[in-house]
């Protein structure tokens, strides 16, 4: 089976999971192999947890400044890989980082790029999800190595332990005047909520939340049900809630099992980021609201009487087991 | 200084969008086109440099006839100049061959300090021309900037992305891409529209940006699309009006689908 590369998204001490879901992604198409871009010790903190999930070689592309800049250090040990023994394919989570790292990887390999998987076949061909969602399309590379990005939550990680072989990568010294420096550092706050484009339950809440206070309600809800929480635009940018958690067009693209929109009238823009979801619920006390017409179960009702009322069911159900 | 801003038009986001049936690329004939919103802030941050340092402000922009439309807006806003790069080879242009354009376009216009962009489109939406414009003409990319400060011949940036938010700092010259929430863009006065009019725009094809290259090399299919299916909108599915048990009907509702 050939090589399919696959980049690791790492914190230098864990792998993130969509990595995982990048190795499972990874397997239709040929043997997974890992790059770990970091500083030295790196790649031997994370083979243990990227050999259980199907990694078959890690490389270690190390040096003390390769977390010092900004996605030209991962572009290198990538395109280096490559040269080395070129792989069926190279994968990159669709995050920030990775459709930067995936997109100027094809251009020095002048290879075909396909943005934000959705599904993969093992002959190569892609499904991606466009125009927020109004449309289902397949391509596939016709030149080069495919270098393709993965929307993070498409895939199912899978265990599949096996032996793992180490190789090492020298990176080229970063040329300060043609990188960024990364001088600090500030973590989203991490909390106990999962990851808005990875939880299975995601409650957002808009405009009609009315202020940041009122974003408790969505949050004992989203606690509830062990989801994450989202907010419209118009909801971030009257500040009752952080960008990161933007769900839409110029925010976050999420697929849950189940969506909760508080609150949210249902602008096209909010609904490119979220109407892929499994199942739809809407609480709007506007009967007109656009987001009732596509909602599987729609509440024309107060936000603030019913959400809570909810949070307290499914609390009960759950403590009766 | 000398400051290029890279503006994209795009259909309006807020009407629908389709695929033509032929080759499967974005319909542009039936869409309302706008400058691609994010793309005003890059300008709007270019002009505020402008306004505080002494900067010329070019405006580059790759589309047809009439993304000069959108060059004219950042004009009336207040850029100096503008390049606009129109080729009908450019069709369906893959974002390689974006950022290749968009590279040979900017090198054009001779020694620059800075490149702005938006970090994102909102029909291609692949967050990813600006990068490879920074590898193609080697500069550093300082992108998603939520927070820009130029000084002393450095740039400083907020990076903000999912992960939470990092402190970027590069030497010009640069490139740096903006989010949505960086500015609020001016709105174009009378006396600027007017005077946008007046001013220079160089339009140039593929020939003129690349005069060596042979196109084949240059314009291959890099990928195919095999198939666009229209995905089937969503139906209105059950809707009740709170009478003061909605959540208590909407709880049975998630166990019957198992999704408590
Ligand atoms: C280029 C572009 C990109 C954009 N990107 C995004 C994006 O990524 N994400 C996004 O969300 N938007 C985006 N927007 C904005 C989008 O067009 C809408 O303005 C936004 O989604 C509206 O947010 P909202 O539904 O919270 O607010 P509103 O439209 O104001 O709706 C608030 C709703 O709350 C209801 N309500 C009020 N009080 C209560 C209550 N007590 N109980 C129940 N219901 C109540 C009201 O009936 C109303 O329907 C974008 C716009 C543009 C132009
Ligand atoms: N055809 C184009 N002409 C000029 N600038 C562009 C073009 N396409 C993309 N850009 C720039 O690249 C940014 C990000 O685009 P994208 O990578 O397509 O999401 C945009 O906000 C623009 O600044």
């Amino acid at each position: 089976m050939p090589d399919v590369l696959v980049l690791v998204d790492h914190d230098g001490e864990r792998v993130h999971k969509s990595t995982y879901e990048l190795l499972a992604a990874a397997r239709r198409l040929g043997d997974p192999a890992a790059v770990v871009v970091g500083a030295p010790g790196t790649a031997a903190r994370l083979k243990e947890s990227l050999a259980r999930q199907g990694a078959t070689s890690v490389y270690a592309a190390e040096s003390a400044e390769a977390g010092e800049f900004l996605v030209t250090p991962a572009v290198d040990a990538l395109e280096l890989a490559v040269r080395e023994a070129p792989p069926a394919a190279v994968l990159v989570s669709a995050t920030t980082d990775g459709r930067e790292v995936a997109a100027r990887l094809a251009a020095r390999l002048d290879s075909g790029l396909l943005i934000d998987a959705v599904d993969l076949d093992s002959s190569g061909v892609v499904t991606q999800i466009v125009f927020g969602g109004s449309y289902t399309v397949r391509s596939q590379v016709t030149h080069g190595v495919p270098v393709i990005t993965v929307r993070p939550g498409a895939f199912e990680p899978e265990e599949h332990p096996g032996e793992v072989a180490e190789r090492a990568l020298t990176l080229p010294a970063t040329d300060p005047a043609a990188s960024a420096r990364i001088t600090a550092r500030r973590a989203a706050p991490a909390g106990d909520r999962p990851g808005l484009t990875e939880a299975a339950v995601v409650v957002s809440g808009g405009r009609g939340v009315g202020a940041a206070d009122g974003f408790k309600v969505v949050e004992e809800l989203a606690d509830a049900l062990g989801g994450a929480v989202g907010a419209s635009r118009a909801a971030v940018d009257a500040g009752y809630y952080p960008h990161q958690f933007q769900v839409g067009q110029t925010g976050k693209s999420v697929s849950p099992q189940l969506y909760i929109a508080l609150g949210i009238s249902g602008a096209i823009q909010h609904l490119a980021g979220m109407q892929t979801s499994k199942t739809i619920v809407a609480v709007n006390k506007d009967p007109e609201a656009p987001i009732l017409d596509l909602a599987d179960y729609g509440v024309v009702g107060d936000l603030f009487a019913v959400a809570p009322q909810l949070t307290q069911e499914v609390a009960a159900r759950r403590a009766v087991g | 200084m000398n400051i290029v801003v890279l503006v994209k038009q795009v259909p309006d986001s807020g009407a629908e969008r389709t695929l033509s049936t032929d080759d499967h690329t974005l319909d542009r004939e039936d869409a309302d086109l706008v400058l691609d919103e994010i793309n005003e802030r890059a300008a709007e941050e270019a002009l505020r440099l402008k306004e505080s340092v002494d900067a010329e402000v070019t405006v580059v922009s790759m589309g047809p006839d009439s993304a000069l439309e959108a060059i004219r807006k950042v004009l009336a806003m207040g850029a100096d100049r503008g390049i606009h790069v129109c080729d009908d080879r450019l069709h369906g242009a893959d974002v390689l061959t974006t950022a290749k354009v968009l590279a040979a376009a900017v090198r054009r216009v001779g020694d620059i300090d800075l490149v702005l962009a938006g970090n994102a489109t909102t029909d291609g939406q692949a967050s990813a021309v600006p990068a490879v414009v920074a590898d193609l003409l080697g500069l550093p990319q300082v992108t998603h900037a939520r927070e820009l400060t130029v000084d002393a011949g450095r740039v400083r940036a907020e990076r903000q992305t999912e992960n939470g938010e990092a402190t970027l700092d590069a030497p010009l010259p640069a490139l740096v891409s903006v989010t949505e929430k960086i500015n609020d863009p001016r709105y174009p006065s009378f006396k600027g529209i007017m005077a946008a009019k007046k001013k220079p725009v160089d339009t140039v094809d593929l020939d003129d940006l690349f005069p060596d290259a042979d196109d084949a090399g240059f314009l291959v299919a890099r990928t195919r699309v095999v198939e666009a299916v229209p995905r089937p909108p969503r139906a209105a599915g059950i809707r009740i009006t709170d009478d003061g048990s909605a959540g208590r009907q909407l709880v049975e509702h998630l166990i019957a689908r198992k999704l408590v």
